[in-house]
C-alpha cells in the first residue's frame, strides 16, 4: 500500500489551539480534553500536537523527534547526526501503552547542537543548517523520519484519535505555554505516523484544516526555494510558505498574510495609495503562495500564535480570550470545554489573523523563527 | 560644455548622466576614459554633440535621432545600430556589423570595419543612411542592403577593398567601391554599373568630408576609379516560391 | 503536362440561385463568373480555395463548397497532396508557399489532457455568485519582495491583463489595418494587448499604445525612438512556430502607401526580414539587444523575447531569462504565419504543450521561474487550451488564429496570396473594407469575453477563484493515452493515478 508521501491523501480535520501570553504552562490534559470534543470531525487515521516551552532546561538545543521504523535504520541515522552535530542528550520518547494506539513505530529524541566546524564549512546559520539535515534525512533515509526539529518545543503524533494519541505521549506530563492539537479525518490511511499533523519545522508548527486547491502550485513555487515537499500535504506547504516569507524573507505577518490569504483585486483596487502599493506588490511577487481553497489553520512559533482563515472563510474557526489567555479551534466547544466563561469570543473574518504572541520577556525565545508583527 | 569622466563607471550609470544631462539642456558632452560602455548615445534625439574618448561599447548610438558622435578612439560591434538620424564619426577602425538596419544619418569610419556592415541598410524618403569607410571591409558588406549608400575608399593601398559576398540579397540602395571588383566577391542579387556624374559628384563631395573630418590629403584616390554596385531588382526573391 | 486539378468542387443549387452575382463580386480568386451567353452564373472551381465567403454570403443559400473527389491511386504514402505538390514544383522549380500553421493531423496533448473538478473534499466555487480573478502581471518579479520601512521597493515594469490572453503578433502587411485595429480595440476594451508584429506601427494605431505590445524584428521595420516608445512592452522576436529559423519576406506588391509609411520602406520594396538578427549570433548578444532596447526607453517597460518552440528549448529558455528578459514567448509548431515554406511550417519545431512543460520545468529547476513570465501560443483554440496551458506553467496566452476567425477567417490557407476575401490577410483596398474595424472589435471582444466566463467556470469547478493558484498547479491536469516519457516531460498523472 502506499503511504502518505508517496501519495496526496485529501483530509478533514478538527484544529484547536491556546496560548497564555504571560508564558506561564500549562500541562497538556487540557488540549486533550478540547480536541476530544471534536471526535466527530476527525477519524481515527491521525492526531497529533505541538507544544511550546515544554523543555526549558534543554532551551538552546534543537529538540529532534524521530520516528523510526527498526533498529538499524535508528543505528544509521543516529551516525549521521553525531557527524553533523553535538548530541547533548537522546533516547526513546517515554509512551504509554493505550487502547487503540498499534503500529507504533520507534519514536526517539535527541537535543543537539549543530557542530561548529560543520557551520564553517558550510557557511550556514544554525537554522539554515537545520533545515537542510531535516530535509536530507526525511529524504534520503528511507525509514527515518524527523518530524520535530525546534527548540523548547515539540510535535508528538501519530495514527489514532488526538486523545488517544496525547494519552500515548503521557501529554499530561508535559508543561507549556502553547498548545495546538489536531484530529484528521484523511480519505486514505496515510500507511505510517509521519502522515499525521501538526507538521513542523525548526520552532513553526502547523495544524490546519481543509483541501487546498492551490497545493500544486504553492509547491512547484517553495521548491524553486530549496524545500522539499516530501509528505504531498497542505500542512507541510503552508508551513514551509510561512517559514520563507517570515524567516527567509523577513516580511512581517500582515504581509505574510496579505501573501497566503489575499483580499481579492477589486478590494486591493479601493484602498488607500499606500496600502495599495504594498498589497499589490505582495501579491504580484508572490502571487504563486495565495492559498487557494478552504483553509484554517493555526501557526505556532516560540514566540506566539496566529490563526487564519481562507479568504472566503470556506472552513470554520472560532476564538475567544480569557485573562491571559487566547483560544482558537474549529468549533466553539472546543473552547468552552476548557474555558467555559470566556470574556469574548469571536468568528474572525476570511482572511483576518487572529493573533496572540508573548509579552516582552516573560519567555527567553530564538527570534529567527517566530511571528514578526 | 559638460564633462564626465567615465573611467570605471557601469554603462547603465554612465547612460543615466548622459540622459540626464541632455535633458538639462546639454549640448555638448565629452566622455573622457571611456572603455567598453555599451549604448552611448543609445536613443537620443536632438542637436547634441558628443565627444567620446577611448573606446565606446557595442551598440553605440543605437536607435541615435540626430546628434554628432566623436569617436577619438576605435569603435566596436553594432555601431550605428537602427540608427535614425546624426552623425558618427570613428578616428580609427570599427567592428562588425555596422550601421545594421540604419534608416538614416552618416558614418565616417577613418579605418578599416569588420563583417556585415550596412547590412539591411534601409532608405525612406528624405532618409538616405550613408557610411563611408576610409579603409577596408570583411565579408558580407552591404548583405540584404535595401537602401542608402557606402562608400568604400581602400586605404592605404587600394587593394582587396572588400571581402567576399558582398552585397548579397542587396534589393536597394548603392554601394561605392574604389578600384576594380573580381565578381566572385559580389553577391548573385548584385550587379556593376557605370558610374554617372551624379555619382561622381557625390563621391567629389562625400570624399572632401571624409578628408575634412579626418584632416587626410589623399591625392592618389580618383572618384573615376570607384566601381559602382546596385541590384539587380527590388525583388530578389520574387521566383523563388510557388504557391500551393 | 500539369493542368491545375480543382481541390474543392462548387455546388450550386440552379434551384436556388437567380444567378445575383454577390457570389462574382465576393470572389478575389475569379472563381464564380457571369456567362455572358446564357446569362447564367458559372465557376472555375480550380482557383477556389473554400474560404467560404460566397457561401457566407449568398443571399438564397445556393452554394457549397466541397472537397474535389480525385482519390488517386489510394497509395497512402504517394497521396494526392504529395502528387499534387511534386507536380507543382516540377513546373516551377519554386519552394511551396503556404498560410496558416502546420495542418498534418498530429496529435494534440491538449486533447489529451483532462481538468479536474471538486467533489465532496473541497468546494466547487459558483464564479457567476462569487469573486472570480482572472487578473494577470507579465514582467519580472523579484525573488522576494523587500520593504523600505513600510514600503515595497519599485517592481520592474509589469503589464496588467484582466484577462491572460492576448492577440499574438501579426504585422501590417500580414494582415490588413482594419484587421490590426480590430484587434486592437479589443485588447483595449477587454484589458489586454495585442501585438504589431515586425511591420512597424500605422498612425491610426498609436491612439491604442497602452493596449500595444511593439515587436521588434530582425528585419527593424519601422523601428524608431517613437515606435519604442509607443506600447506598452516591446518584444524582440527570434522566431515563430510556423517558420522556426527562417526569416520573413513581404512581397512588394502588399507594400503600399500605408505599409510603407509604417515600414519605413519604399513603396513595392520587398520587406525582407532576415533569419536571424544580425546583432545576435549568441546568448550574450541577446543581452545585448535586450538592454539596448531597455535602455532607449529608460527601463519602463518590460521586454518579451519570443521563439520558436524548437528541440531544444528549455535551455534556450533558461538563457533568455538569465539575458535579461522580463517576458518569455513561446511559439509552437502549430503556430500560424500569412506565409511560410510548407515543408518549414509542417516539419520544424515541437508541441506547445511539450516546450512549456520542458521549460516551465527548468526554470523551476534553476529557482529562476519567478523572475520571468511565460506567454505561449501555436495553436490555443478554446477556453480549456487557455485553462491547460496555465496549469501546466504558462502566465498568459497568446491567440493569433483563434482571433482571426472571430474576424471571419475561415481558415483556407492562402494568406500569402494577398486576396483574402474576408479582408484580413489582404492590401487591397476593395477586399480590406468589407471587414468594418468596429464590427471587427466587437467580435474579437466576444471572444474574449466568452472565453472568460468558460474560464472562470472551469476554474471555478477546481474550487480556485484566482488564476495564479492554477499557474504550473499540474495536479489540475490528469492524461489519457500518453507514454511514461510523455507523462514526465509534461509532469503531470495518468488519469486514474
Amino acid at each position: 500500500m502506499l503511504r502518505e508521501g508517496d501519495i496526496r491523501i485529501p483530509s478533514g480535520c478538527a484544529i484547536s489551539g491556546f496560548i497564555n501570553r504571560k508564558g506561564n504552562r500549562v500541562a497538556g490534559d487540557q488540549i486533550i480534553r478540547s480536541i476530544a470534543l471534536m471526535h466527530d470531525r476527525s477519524n481515527g487515521l491521525g492526531g497529533g500536537f505541538a507544544a511550546y516551552g515544554i523543555y526549558p532546561e534543554f532551551k538552546d538545543y534543537y529538540a529532534f523527534h524521530l520516528f523510526y521504523e527498526d533498529n538499524t535504520v535508528r543505528e544509521n541515522t543516529e551516525r549521521y547526526l553525531t557527524t553533523h552535530f553535538n548530541l547533548e542528550m537522546g533516547g526513546p520518547i517515554p509512551t504509554r501503552k493505550t487502547k487503540g494506539i498499534t503500529n507504533a513505530p520507534l519514536i526517539w529524541r535527541y537535543f543537539v547542537k549543530p557542530k561548529l566546524e560543520m557551520l564553517y564549512q558550510t557557511e550556514l546559520s544554525p537554522n539554515e543548517f537545520v533545515v537542510e539535515r531535516v530535509m536530507e534525512i526525511n529524504t534520503l533515509c528511507r525509514g527515518a523520519y524527523i518530524f520535530s526539529s525546534g527548540k523548547n518545543m515539540g510535535a508528538f503524533k501519530g495514527v489514532g484519535y488526538p486523545e488517544d494519541i496525547g494519552e500515548f505521549y503521557r501529554l499530561d506530563e508535559y508543561q507549556g505555554y502553547t498548545w495546538t492539537a489536531h484530529g484528521r479525518f484523511p480519505t486514505n490511511t496515510p500507511g505510517w505516523w509521519g502522515g499525521a499533523h501538526p507538521f513542523t519545522l525548526l520552532d513553526w508548527s502547523v495544524v490546519h484544516n481543509g483541501e487546498i486547491s492551490s497545493y500544486d502550485a504553492n509547491r512547484r513555487f517553495l521548491e524553486m526555494f530549496g524545500y522539499k515537499c516530501t509528505l504531498q500535504t497542505d500542512t507541510e506547504a503552508i508551513a514551509y510558505i510561512f517559514d520563507l516569507l517570515l524567516r527567509r524573507h523577513c516580511l512581517p505577518l500582515d504581509v505574510a498574510v496579505s501573501v497566503v490569504a489575499s483580499p481579492f483585486w477589486a478590494e486591493i483596487d479601493r484602498m488607500p495609495e499606500q496600502k495599495k502599493k504594498l498589497y499589490r506588490s505582495a501579491r504580484i511577487v508572490y502571487s504563486s503562495l495565495l492559498i487557494n481553497g478552504p483553509f484554517s489553520i493555526i501557526l505556532g512559533s516560540d514566540n506566539g500564535i496566529m490563526a487564519l482563515n481562507d479568504r472566503l472563510k470556506l472552513r470554520p474557526l472560532t476564538a475567544a480570550e480569557h485573562g491571559d489567555f487566547l483560544y482558537v479551534a474549529s468549533e466553539e466547544s472546543a473552547i468552552r470545554e476548557i474555558c467555559p466563561s470566556p470574556e469574548r469570543v469571536w468568528s474572525p473574518r476570511g482572511g483576518e489573523p487572529v493573533i496572540g504572541v508573548l509579552e516582552d520577556g516573560v519567555v527567553e525565545t530564538d527570534d529567527s523563527a517566530c511571528l514578526k508583527l | 560644455m559638460v564633462t564626465i569622466d567615465s573611467r570605471g563607471i557601469y554603462y547603465m550609470n554612465l547612460n543615466k548622466q548622459i540622459r540626464q544631462e541632455v535633458k538639462n539642456g546639454a549640448d555638448e558632452i565629452l566622455l573622457k576614459n571611456v572603455n567598453g560602455q555599451r549604448y552611448i548615445a543609445d536613443a537620443i534625439r536632438g542637436n547634441i554633440k558628443f565627444t567620446i574618448e577611448g573606446i565606446p561599447g557595442n551598440d553605440l548610438a543605437a536607435y541615435m535621432d540626430g546628434p554628432e558622435v566623436i569617436v577619438k578612439g576605435n569603435a566596436q560591434d553594432a555601431v550605428a545600430n537602427t540608427m535614425n538620424g546624426g552623425t558618427i564619426v570613428i578616428n580609427g577602425d570599427a567592428g562588425d556589423t555596422l550601421g545594421y538596419a540604419m534608416r538614416g544619418g552618416e558614418v565616417f569610419i577613418r579605418g578599416n570595419v569588420g563583417y556585415r556592415v550596412g547590412i539591411h541598410m534601409k532608405e525612406y524618403g528624405e532618409q538616405i543612411p550613408t557610411i563611408v569607410v576610409g579603409g577596408k571591409t570583411g565579408d558580407f558588406l552591404g548583405e540584404y542592403m535595401a537602401g542608402g549608400i557606402i562608400v568604400v575608399l581602400g586605404q592605404p593601398d587600394g587593394n582587396e577593398v572588400i571581402g567576399n559576398y558582398c552585397g548579397t540579397g542587396m534589393h536597394g540602395g548603392v554601394m561605392y567601391i574604389r578600384g576594380e571588383i573580381p565578381a566572385h566577391k559580389l553577391g548573385r542579387e548584385v550587379q556593376t554599373a557605370e558610374l554617372t556624374d551624379k555619382d561622381i559628384e557625390f563621391l567629389e563631395g562625400i570624399i572632401s568630408r571624409y578628408k575634412d573630418y579626418f584632416k587626410l590629403q589623399l591625392k592618389d584616390i580618383k572618384c573615376s576609379d570607384f566601381t559602382k554596385l546596385q541590384p539587380q531588382g527590388t525583388r530578389p526573391y520574387g521566383d523563388l516560391y510557388t504557391k500551393y | 503536362m500539369t493542368v491545375k486539378k480543382p481541390k474543392f468542387l462548387i455546388d450550386r443549387d440552379r434551384e436556388l440561385c437567380n444567378d445575383c452575382g454577390v457570389c462574382v463580386r465576393q470572389c478575389a480568386n475569379e472563381v464564380h463568373y457571369a456567362d455572358e451567353k446564357n446569362k447564367q452564373i458559372k465557376c472555375k472551381p480550380a482557383e477556389c480555395v473554400n474560404c467560404q465567403r460566397c457561401v457566407s454570403l449568398c443571399p438564397k443559400g445556393a452554394l457549397a463548397v466541397k472537397q474535389a473527389p480525385q482519390e488517386f491511386s489510394g497509395n497512402a504514402n504517394w497521396n494526392i497532396d504529395i502528387i499534387n505538390a511534386i507536380q507543382a514544383q516540377a513546373d516551377s522549380g519554386g519552394i511551396l508557399l503556404t498560410g496558416m500553421g502546420c495542418s498534418r493531423p498530429m496529435p494534440s496533448y491538449f486533447d489529451r489532457m483532462m481538468l479536474n473538478a471538486s467533489q465532496v473534499t473541497n468546494p466547487s466555487i459558483d464564479p457567476l455568485r462569487e469573486p472570480m480573478e482572472l487578473r494577470t502581471f507579465l514582467g519580472r518579479k523579484p525573488a522576494s519582495l523587500t520593504l523600505e520601512g513600510s514600503q515595497p521597493t519599485e517592481l520592474p515594469p509589469q503589464l496588467e491583463l484582466e484577462i491572460p490572453i492576448m492577440f499574438s503578433a501579426m504585422s501590417f502587411g500580414a494582415i490588413s489595418l482594419n484587421a490590426i485595429k480590430s484587434l486592437a480595440a479589443a485588447a483595449e476594451s477587454e484589458h489586454t494587448f495585442y501585438n504589431t508584429g515586425e511591420g512597424g506601427l500605422h498612425k491610426d494605431l498609436f491612439q491604442y499604445g497602452k493596449n500595444t505590445i511593439t515587436q521588434v524584428a530582425s528585419g527593424r521595420f519601422g523601428v524608431d525612438i517613437d515606435y519604442l516608445n509607443a506600447g506598452s512592452a516591446i518584444e524582440i522576436k527570434i522566431g515563430q512556430g510556423a517558420k522556426p529559423g527562417i526569416g520573413g519576406h513581404l512581397p512588394g506588391e502588399k507594400v503600399g502607401r500605408d505599409v510603407s509609411e509604417t515600414r519605413m520602406i519604399p513603396i513595392e520594396s520587398d520587406a525582407i526580414s532576415p533569419a536571424p538578427h544580425h546583432d545576435i549570433y549568441s546568448i550574450e548578444d541577446l543581452t545585448q539587444l535586450i538592454f539596448s532596447l531597455k535602455e532607449a526607453i529608460e527601463y519602463t517597460k518590460p521586454i518579451f523575447v519570443k521563439i520558436a518552440a524548437v528541440h531544444n528549448v528549455a535551455a534556450i529558455a533558461s538563457g533568455i531569462a538569465r539575458a535579461g528578459a522580463d517576458v518569455i514567448a513561446i511559439d509552437g509548431y502549430r503556430g500560424s504565419t500569412g506565409a511560410a515554406p510548407l515543408r518549414t511550417r509542417d516539419h520544424v519545431g515541437i508541441p506547445i504543450e511539450l516546450a512549456l512543460a520542458a521549460v516551465d520545468s527548468r526554470l523551476r529547476d534553476e529557482g529562476i521561474r519567478n523572475e520571468v513570465s511565460l506567454v505561449v501560443g501555436g495553436s490555443i483554440r478554446h477556453s480549456a487550451d487557455v485553462v491547460k496551458a496555465i496549469a501546466l506553467g504558462a502566465d498568459a496566452v497568446y491567440i493569433g488564429t483563434a482571433a482571426l476567425i472571430a474576424l471571419g477567417c475561415h481558415v483556407c490557407q492562402k494568406c500569402y496570396t494577398g486576396k483574402c476575401n474576408w479582408g484580413i490577410a489582404t492590401q487591397r483596398p476593395e477586399l480590406v473594407k468589407r471587414l468594418n474595424p468596429e464590427a471587427g472589435a466587437e467580435r474579437a471582444a466576444n471572444l474574449i469575453r466568452a472565453w472568460k466566463h468558460e474560464i472562470k467556470e472551469l476554474l471555478g469547478g477546481m474550487g480556485i477563484n484566482a488564476i495564479e493558484s492554477l499557474r504550473g498547479n499540474r495536479l489540475m491536469l490528469r492524461a489519457v493515452g500518453m507514454t511514461n516519457k510523455e507523462l514526465e516531460i509534461l509532469g503531470v498523472k495518468a488519469a486514474g493515478e
